[in-house]
């Protein structure tokens, strides 16, 4: 099923009529494909967990449409929605065995849908064994580990085989190892039944590893939406090339002029087809090279041997913070030395405007 | 766990001086609630003891058979018995429903709050001066109750000195009134600390509202109603100063003494002065509450095995 959402918008009421109210989602369009897993990105409070629960029917839109397919559900109650939510917390009934609690939304089917007892446990052990808790099936929720309880979640959510499952930044609970376990585990079941799949986290890592498709946004705006390798290569703005990446993009203050690139006074780069202004100039780790002839010298402050690659880390005054170039462990760093010098590989550095930090693509 | 690896000699010192802290709670205690627990109970074996001369004739069941057979303790355990029956379970759900609407509504919800909590700050006789102007028939009125359905068609009734139902309805309907407050305010607080993740997940799952309430919300609170129950039986077997707060203390005459009530008038009422009867009334109705309280725990933890 895909999803459309069209000038969505949530505005949550002030507390009272003299405080204003509090915009969570702006003006917001979106189309995701059919069977993919999306995630939405963006940092605390952003308003990706509200578009969540609208697109779920818990909070209901100020403005704008949601379409499933091409019905629109915007007035439709969630129970009529045909979605499954997976809550940050879980939220398992604690007084529920595991069995009862992925029976319980088959339970309330009504009507045409309603099950026999031999079907819903059919079901119910299918769901299980799909998230390979069918061991577990008479335990109740207080006597399992997060990472379990997390599977018993996702189990309820997609018993009801909905058409599109929502998961609300459903890997923050657990400890690091088992996030990485569980999410290859959500990638996995998404994979294996298909279901359009909602993904909301503020994890950049997360996002990139198990996503088909990251929507990027901030303050209720949506910013960048592509597949996880081509937002990282080609952001729109400096917002969304500083969210995405470990270590963080190298952001400089610097300036176009005469067709070249400036951090200070060192050209850098020569970029062509740019009007000569102030700019912001991105360079993911990876976009240095080593070189004794560099164009761009700064301050060595430290050096990372880390095995497979090594980690530079140098100073500049129009830098940011301190500068983080990633190279190749074969490459000669004169450790003693006070100074040193790179070249900026032109496909992994961008430059943004210095007022609207905008992307300003060269050539 | 860390108290395990301290030394052992460092371990006893820290038991001493948890022992002295607890020395003066302590020592309160043992005179005022042991000592007299155990005295109750020689007492209640005593036979022919005279308080005069502190001397008694042996040990035996006689003040255990005699009690048994006097017919006003007969009846005092008979109106505790219907009284408990009545208005424990009465006034738990009378609560439960008035938590759950207090606990959906918004507007006013702090002044229904105070308003059903008001019973728990009065004073019972005076509570009971209310219900028994409410409720009594003299020469002069009927009373407002009777007032209220004689619009129905009954005739007046004496709920004070008349029928032994009616006299019992007074006192049930004093009783729950007076025990509710408590009730709601526990119940009140158990329902708002229901996490809310837990009905938006049903929602999703179409949960109808009943079957919200009899899977998700009566299993998470059910401790709490549980503990209510059990102090609730405990209260009501306990029940005295209620039925003088309405009959006056000549309880016997008016046909509605309890089991506390009993023991009262054998310690200190008119036929007083027989501490052995009064203290096997106690030991009976300590009996009574006990085996109540375990049965009520036994059923309560099969039924709220939450962990």
């Amino acid at each position: 099923m895909n999803v459309k959402i069209e000038n969505l918008t949530k505005v949550f009421p002030g507390r009272d009529k003299k405080s204003a109210g509090v915009t969570a989602v702006k003006d917001f369009n979106l189309e995701l494909p059919d069977g993919k897993l999306v995630c939405l990105l963006g940092p605390s409070g952003c308003g990706k967990s509200t578009l969540l629960y609208m697109i779920c029917g818990l909070e209901s839109p100020t403005e704008g449409k949601i379409y499933f397919g091409d019905q629109d559900v915007t007035d439709i109650p969630s129970e009529k929605r045909g979605v499954g939510l997976v809550f940050q917390n879980y939220a398992l009934y604690p007084h529920l065995t595991v069995k009862q609690i992925i029976k319980f939304p088959l339970e309330n089917l009504k009507g045409e849908e309603k099950l026999s007892k031999e079907e819903m446990d059919k079901r119910a052990l299918e769901a299980a064994k799909l998230v390979q808790i069918d061991g577990l099936m008479d335990r109740k929720p207080g006597y399992m580990s997060g990472g379990q309880q997390q599977r018993v979640a996702i189990a309820r959510a997609i018993v009801k085989r909905p058409k599109v499952l929502l998961m609300d930044e459903p890997l923050s609970n657990l400890d690091a190892r088992l996030r990485l376990h569980t999410r290859e585990e959500i990638r996995r079941i998404q994979k294996d039944t298909g279901i359009t799949t909602i993904f909301v986290t503020h994890d950049q890592e997360e996002a990139m590893s198990i996503s088909d498709l990251i929507v990027v946004m901030k303050d209720g705006v949506l910013h960048q939406i592509g597949k996880p390798q081509d937002v990282y290569d080609d952001p729109v703005n400096l917002f969304v090339a500083e969210f995405l990446g470990t270590p963080e993009i190298n952001v400089f203050e610097g300036k176009v002029k005469d067709g070249g690139l400036y951090i200070g006074e060192q050209r850098v780069l020569e970029v062509k087809g740019v009007d000569d202004q102030d700019v912001w100039i991105g360079v993911r780790p990876e976009g240095f090279e080593v070189d004794p002839d560099g164009k761009f010298t700064c301050e060595l402050s430290g050096i990372n041997i880390m095995g497979r690659d090594i980690t530079v880390l140098s100073k500049h005054d129009a830098a940011k913070a301190v500068i983080r170039s990633i190279v190749s462990a074969e490459t000669k760093v004169d450790t003693e030395a006070k100074t040193i010098n790179l070249n900026l590989k032109p496909y992994k550095t961008f430059i943004f405007s210095k007022e609207t930090e905008e992307r300003i693509r060269f050539t | 766990m860390s108290k395990k690896t301290l030394s052992g000699v460092n371990s006893v010192a820290t038991n001493i001086s948890g022992w002295v802290y607890l020395l003066p709670a302590l020592l309160f205690l043992i005179a005022f609630m042991v000592y007299p627990l155990i005295d109750v109970f020689i007492y209640s074996f005593e036979e022919g003891y005279n308080s005069a001369s502190q001397s008694s004739f042996g040990i035996g069941l006689y003040n255990y058979a005699y009690i048994l057979r006097d017919p006003y303790f007969l009846k005092a355990v008979k109106n505790t018995f219907i009284l408990v029956i009545i208005t424990v379970p009465i006034s738990t759900v009378l609560s439960l429903l008035i938590s759950l609407g207090l606990n959906s509504i918004k507007a006013l919800k702090n002044m229904f709050q105070t308003i059903f909590f008001l019973p728990y700050v009065t004073n019972t006789l005076a509570v009971g001066l209310v219900f028994m102007i409410l409720f009594q028939k003299t020469p002069y009125t009927d009373g407002l109750v009777n007032l209220i359905i004689g619009k129905f068609g009954i005739s007046p009734i004496d709920f004070i000195d008349g029928p032994y139902w009616a006299k019992m309805l007074v006192l049930s309907v004093y009783v729950i009134w007076i025990v509710m407050p408590f009730k709601i305010l526990i119940l009140t607080s158990a329902l708002a600390s229901v996490p809310d993740v837990y009905y938006q997940s049903a929602r999703i799952d179409g949960t109808s509202s009943w079957r919200m309430f009899w899977r998700i919300t009566l299993p998470m609170i059910s401790p709490m109603i549980v503990y209510l129950v059990i102090t609730g039986f405990i209260g009501a077997f306990k029940a005295y100063s209620d039925a003088v707060a309405i009959f006056g203390i000549d309880l016997n005459a008016a046909g509605m003494n309890t089991i506390v009530g009993y023991v009262y008038d054998m310690l200190y009422g008119d036929g007083g002065g027989y501490p052995s009867y009064a203290s096997a009334a106690a030991i009976v109705l300590f009996a009574i509450v006990l085996t109540i309280t375990v049965i009520n725990l036994i059923v309560s933890r099969k039924a709220t095995d939450i962990t």
